[in-house]
């Protein structure tokens, strides 16, 4: 789930609101149409791509991307669609639908692999021993365990006790018998129906396999062997 | 109403009309139909203005920086339905960067304490919080309405305080917010006693809502005339939602795929037969075009469908369509093709409003065939079309001048040519003509966005010609400064004008200052501005906030570019408040 305010940013980069001098022009930034006042009437202007076109693909229509400058009334393009750089908010389609397409053309593209892959969500429940009721999350708006954590921590505030911010995460203090109230461990169950340590696999493993997330108490969690030091990959 | 005195004066003669009481005016006035009656009214004199005043029921402020707050509630103390509108509509597309401002609390502050009999508020492209709900649930004890549209920065949580706090809520209307998920369920705070919910609009809701609650939500509101479900509600549950309230008027569907299963069909069918008052149907996400004849029954009441959203294409598209005999508007996506259009053109001759979206906008090659055929079409065969939005890869003027010919009745033009500067794709020569044709032909227009290779000749024809035309949008269009002289100097009517990648500069603005205060708003993004000029126009007039916009992750202080420095975007709006507080560090105010 997208945080709020979010507006639909192809990353800031393509906002590029600058006050760059006329004619200059960042690296990934497509010149400004108003800097070439157009010539005489008929002929198109001349842009300059970051990103070159493709490979020829059938094309129907006459709108040449690139033409020498001078030619005048050419318009039958050279078959080849250009990819452009997408110009911040062009074609005027609203955020909204743009995120409502992109979502259901990533499912339909991916119809054919797992059904879950191709969903633009990932919601599974989370339980946390001792509270009343469950909640869910949606794996798809994390990018990484530490972020998992902190969403969960935002989510249970209201029902831990004396946590550290990493505790929920194993492998930093450990999961052992060391662990005092109010400390917690975060298990998910996997596809097989298993009880599993969350941290172990890699973070997109997991997400595929994760059906549902527990919160178990620490001292519930006996048995198991701290991990052997932090693994790096394994925080992102 | 003039009596003037009487002759033979007896004593009980009535008051000459100019000190009627204000009761006598306050109820005049109220059979005007519009704000700007009201307005012009209030402008005649200071007893009309008093008595207007402390009348008006319905307060717009089509720009919440027009006025303060707390101004506006002081000014129209009687208000019951206000409307606040934010930020400048090319925040749809993403040009105006986040936290730029738009908040809803000090409205929401200022009514608590002024209108407390306050019924209806609506909020459009404005940032407003849980605690605004919060605020609003707790301070208006007859709350009855609240709209939200394209705002932002609330969660179900704030949706919860409304839920339970408002206990005469008869429409929650949420059109394409972002609302954070917070997983509260703010559905089951509705209490059990609560039933006058009319109108239901979750549709931009991402997360899952309790369906069972829902469902005793829904058989519990007798009332319930809209009912517009999101993504996560699958279609056996829209089955089932339906036959516990046969008497909806518009219903937004929920997730439309799923496997074919001939008894879900027949129980999507079933419910549908049940919905005799159906007249209005949207959302079909991901339509699975074999349960579209499930809703075969309803199609001929239907006036008003929203298919733009629903990636179908082909024939059981066209087939739903056909039926659709009395259909007013209709949105569909460009998968329609031309050849569905023409199916619109003959069966549809009801049709007031269309509007075709493009299912790949950002690719660049054209996968559908949706061109100007479609639109003349259309145009030829339905005398009751005053508004459309097209989105295509293609156009000629000679089109434009056959649909401009076949309906000068159009209100609201708007033709959006995928790619910039797309010529006419047979004569290759600018579109110039076409638009022309279309002010000309079209006297009663009232919104244009215009689109594809135009030279400033086309603005000369807008500003002599276009009248009425209140709002207009340009991108990627004129030669130069004279394109926008020509508009600001023309266009008796205008209130909004929105330019983007244009190579217009500051001296027609310099030229033109007086019309900007006739105005409600100027955007001009990615023009030919400098900062100089900007400042000159502002110290010209007091009455407009110019607001000059930077690069947001560049904390250059303003103060230190000059006068040459280029200005990326410009927005001004004239506003009796003065310049706005709550500017972020990328916004000046010059």
């Amino acid at each position: 789930m997208s945080p709020p305010l979010q507006h639909d940013y192809i990353g800031l980069k393509g906002t590029e609101l600058r006050l760059g001098l006329p004619g200059s022009e960042s690296p990934d930034r497509r010149p400004a149409a108003t800097l070439d006042l157009l010539p005489a009437k008929g002929a198109k202007r001349v842009f300059a791509h970051e990103v070159p076109p493709p490979a020829p693909a059938p094309a129907g229509k006459g709108k040449a991307e690139e033409e020498a400058d001078g030619e005048d009334k050419k318009v039958a393009a050279p078959p080849q669609p250009a990819a452009k750089a997408q110009v911040v908010g062009w074609p005027p389609v609203r955020s909204y639908r743009k995120n409502t397409m992109a979502t259901s053309q990533l499912k339909s593209s991916k119809e054919e692999a797992d059904a879950k892959k191709g969903q633009g969500f990932l919601y599974v429940k989370v339980s946390m021993d001792g509270a009343p009721y469950l909640r869910k999350v949606d794996l798809k708006t994390y990018k990484n365990y530490k972020e998992l954590s902190l969403g969960l921590e935002k989510m249970f505030v209201g029902f831990s006790t004396g946590r550290s911010e990493s505790s929920v995460i194993p492998g930093k203090d450990g999961v052992s018998e060391s662990r005092n109230d109010g400390e917690f461990v975060l298990t998910y169950e996997d596809k097989d129906g298993d009880w599993m340590l969350v941290g172990d696999v890699p973070w997109e493993m997991f997400t595929d396999s994760c059906r549902r997330l527990r919160i178990m108490k620490g001292s519930d969690a006996i048995g198991l062997a701290p991990r052997a030091g932090d693994k790096s990959k394994n925080k992102n | 109403m003039g009596r003037g005195g009487s002759r033979a004066a007896p004593a009980a003669a009535a008051p000459p009309w100019h000190a009627l009481p204000d009761e006598v005016w306050e109820h005049a006035f109220s059979f005007l139909p519009s704000a700007s009656d009201r307005g012009a009214v209030a402008g005649s004199c200071h007893s009309w203005l008093r008595a207007e005043r402390r009348s008006r029921r319905r307060l717009i402020v089509a720009n919440c920086y027009a006025a303060a707050p707390r101004d506006a509630v002081e000014r129209f103390p009687a208000v019951r339905a206000a409307e606040v509108k934010g930020k400048p509509h090319f925040a749809d597309f993403g040009l105006v960067p986040p936290a730029w401002g738009a908040a809803a609390e000090p409205w929401v502050a200022a009514a608590a304490d002024g209108w407390p009999l306050l019924e209806e508020l609506s909020f459009k492209r404005m940032v407003v919080t849980d605690e605004c709900l919060e605020m609003i649930a707790a301070s208006f004890r007859n709350f009855q309405v609240l709209r939200l549209v394209s705002c932002e920065g609330f969660s179900t949580a704030g949706l919860a305080a409304i839920a339970a706090g408002c206990r005469n809520l008869r429409e929650l209307d949420l059109q394409e917010n972002e609302i954070e998920d917070c997983s509260i369920h703010w559905l089951s705070l509705f209490p059990e006693s609560f039933t006058s919910l009319v109108t239901l609009n979750f549709s931009c809701l991402e997360g899952d809502v309790n369906i069972t609650v829902l469902e005793r939500l829904v058989t519990r509101c007798r009332n319930l005339k809209t009912l517009k479900l999101n993504n996560a509600i699958p279609l056996d549950k829209l089955a089932s939602l339906v036959r516990k309230a046969p008497q909806i008027v518009e219903l937004g569907t929920g997730r439309f795929s799923a496997d074919y299963h001939p008894d879900l069909f027949a129980k999507l069918e079933a419910a549908c037969a049940g919905c005799k008052s159906l007249r209005r149907l949207s959302g079909a996400w991901d339509a699975v075009p074999e349960y579209l004849p499930a809703f075969y029954c309803v199609c001929e009441g239907l006036t008003s469908l929203n298919l733009s959203y629903a990636t179908v294409r082909g024939p059981e598209l066209i087939k739903f369509i056909s039926r659709c005999k009395n259909l007013q508007l209709l949105w569909v996506m460009d998968l329609i093709e031309d050849h569905g259009l023409a199916v619109v053109a003959s069966s549809c001759n009801k049709l007031q409003e269309l509007r075709v979206f493009p299912s790949a906008p950002f690719d660049a090659a054209e996968q559908v065939s949706l061109t100007e055929r479609g639109l003349v079409d259309v145009s030829a065969s339905c005398p009751m079309l005053e508004s459309v939005l097209y989105f295509c890869r293609r156009m000629t003027n000679e089109a434009l001048i056959t649909i401009a010919k076949n309906r000068p009745n159009f209100t609201c033009f708007r033709l959006c040519i995928i790619e910039p500067h797309t010529p006419d794709y047979i004569t290759h020569q600018p579109l110039d003509a076409g638009f022309s044709a279309i002010v000309e032909s079209c006297k009663g227009l009232r919104r244009l966005s215009v689109s594809g290779l135009l030279t400033d000749r086309v603005f000369k024809s807008i500003g002599a010609h276009a009248n009425r035309l209140e709002m207009l949008s340009i991108a990627f269009a004129g030669n130069s400064d004279l394109g926008l002289h020509y508009i600001l100097s023309g266009c008796k009517s205008l209130k909004k004008l929105e330019i983007r990648d244009c190579p217009f500069g500051d001296k027609p603005l310099l030229a033109n200052a007086a019309k900007l205060e006739t105005m409600r708003s100027l955007w001009m993004s990615s023009c030919s501005l400098t900062l100089g000029p900007c400042q000159q126009l502002a110290r010209k007039m007091p009455r407009l906030n110019v607001e000059v916009m930077n690069d947001p992750r560049r904390a250059c202080p303003l103060d230190s570019l000059t006068d040459e420095s280029p200005v990326e975007t410009l927005y001004v709006y004239r506003t009796i408040a003065g310049p706005r507080s709550d500017t972020p560090a990328y916004v000046q105010i010059v």
